[in-house]
């Protein structure tokens, strides 16, 4: 009890931790954030990595946008307009773009489900013959067996 | 060992249990790979692709000119391309910081106004461009034709439009005809696919 307790304080934690800076940077972003998080259209790479004409507008545009006083939000979604939502590097969670963020999801879900329902099983058929596991100890040896252990032993002996 | 039980001593049920248990997972993951490739398909069947219409205009057989309902940069409301049909239509796409389409921006406009009484119509179809950057090329350059804006990649996809500026050349019977001109027009270019059209 004591280790679940240790493990909801250091998630609250960790999510205090996370939460400030993402709050900070949604309310003041920078260029430097938003390039890791727009896309290039015609390029279609990251805007960092883009030295197009249109990705040097929009990084004039992101600039004047800032000093406007938007915030991250705001930022892309008039980028959007503009551009479409494949100007964003993350797929937007809604529509056919909402599968890349479910799908994953429910892989881990659906795997811990398929885990959980193969360990409920071995622990189940486990109870059900006590002393299975250790059959095979308990099985007398194959005389011939028997016999060729015992030789094998006896060369380490001499 | 009682009557009923298996060698393991499970109930004789059990085998075909885990085995169609097996059976549902199988279908499970089997039905979700289907799904996310009927997806796929609608998705891309939404894109369209041009490959056609360039396969088509190689083949000399015709083609549709894939329609699109777009706003306008310089008017009011939309522009549906049906709502031209019975013209003759020059669709070139370009952008503000495209440097060629500002080179042929002014042959563009001589020749939507030389042309107008014989039913062609210019039609700029801006894209990966900010609407503001547009209106100010539209002033700049004086362009009086019909431009709209598309804010996602839907009408360059089905036109195979890989760059800017590029051109097409549409009949009155809604087929693309003519050249597929990527890169700049030349007066010659357009005067001899617009000339075709009109025949």
């Amino acid at each position: 009890m004591t280790a679940v307790r240790w493990a909801i304080a250091t998630a609250a934690l960790l999510g205090l931790l996370l939460a400030a800076p993402a709050a900070a940077s949604e309310r003041h972003p920078t260029l430097g954030e938003l390039e890791h998080e727009v896309m290039c259209p015609t390029c279609h790479q990251l805007l960092e990595l883009s030295h197009a004409p249109v990705a040097d507008r929009i990084r004039t545009f992101i600039n004047a946008r800032i000093a406007a006083g938007d915030t991250k939000s705001e930022i892309k979604h008039r980028l959007v307009s503009e551009f479409g939502e494949a100007v964003l590097a993350s797929p937007p969670a809604h529509g056919f773009s909402l599968l890349a963020w479910a799908i994953p999801l429910f892989g881990l879900g659906g795997s811990g489900v398929v885990i959980g329902a193969l360990a409920w099983g071995w622990t189940r058929s486990g109870r059900r013959s006590p002393g299975h596991a250790g059959a095979s100890s308990d099985r007398p040896l194959d005389p011939e067996l028997a016999r060729r252990l015992d030789r094998e032993l006896a060369r380490f002996d001499r | 060992m009682s009557v009923g039980q298996g060698d393991d001593g499970h109930r004789p049920g059990r085998p075909w249990r885990r085995g169609s248990a097996h059976l549902l997972l199988q279908g499970l993951a089997l039905g979700a790979v289907v799904l996310l490739l009927v997806l796929l398909g609608m998705r891309l069947a939404s894109n369209g692709s041009g490959r056609g219409l360039d396969e088509a205009l190689a083949a000399g057989r015709t083609a549709a000119a894939p329609d699109f309902s777009l706003p306008r940069l310089n008017g009011e409301g939309s522009l549906r391309l049906r709502s031209l049909r019975g013209k003759i239509l020059v669709l070139n796409f370009w952008a503000s910081w495209c440097t060629s389409c500002k080179q042929e921006a002014r042959l563009l406009e001589t020749v939507a106004k030389a042309y107008r009484a014989d039913g062609v119509v210019v039609v700029g179809i801006d894209a990966q461009d900010f609407r503001s950057d547009a209106r100010r090329f539209i002033d700049r350059y004086g362009l009086t034709y019909p431009i709209v804006h598309d804010s996602g990649d839907s009408t360059l996809s089905r036109y195979d439009v890989t760059g800017f500026p590029e051109t097409w050349f549409v009949d009155r019977a809604g087929h693309v005809v003519g050249e597929h001109v990527k890169g700049p027009l030349t007066r010659a270019q357009l005067t001899r696919n617009v000339e075709r059209a009109i025949r």
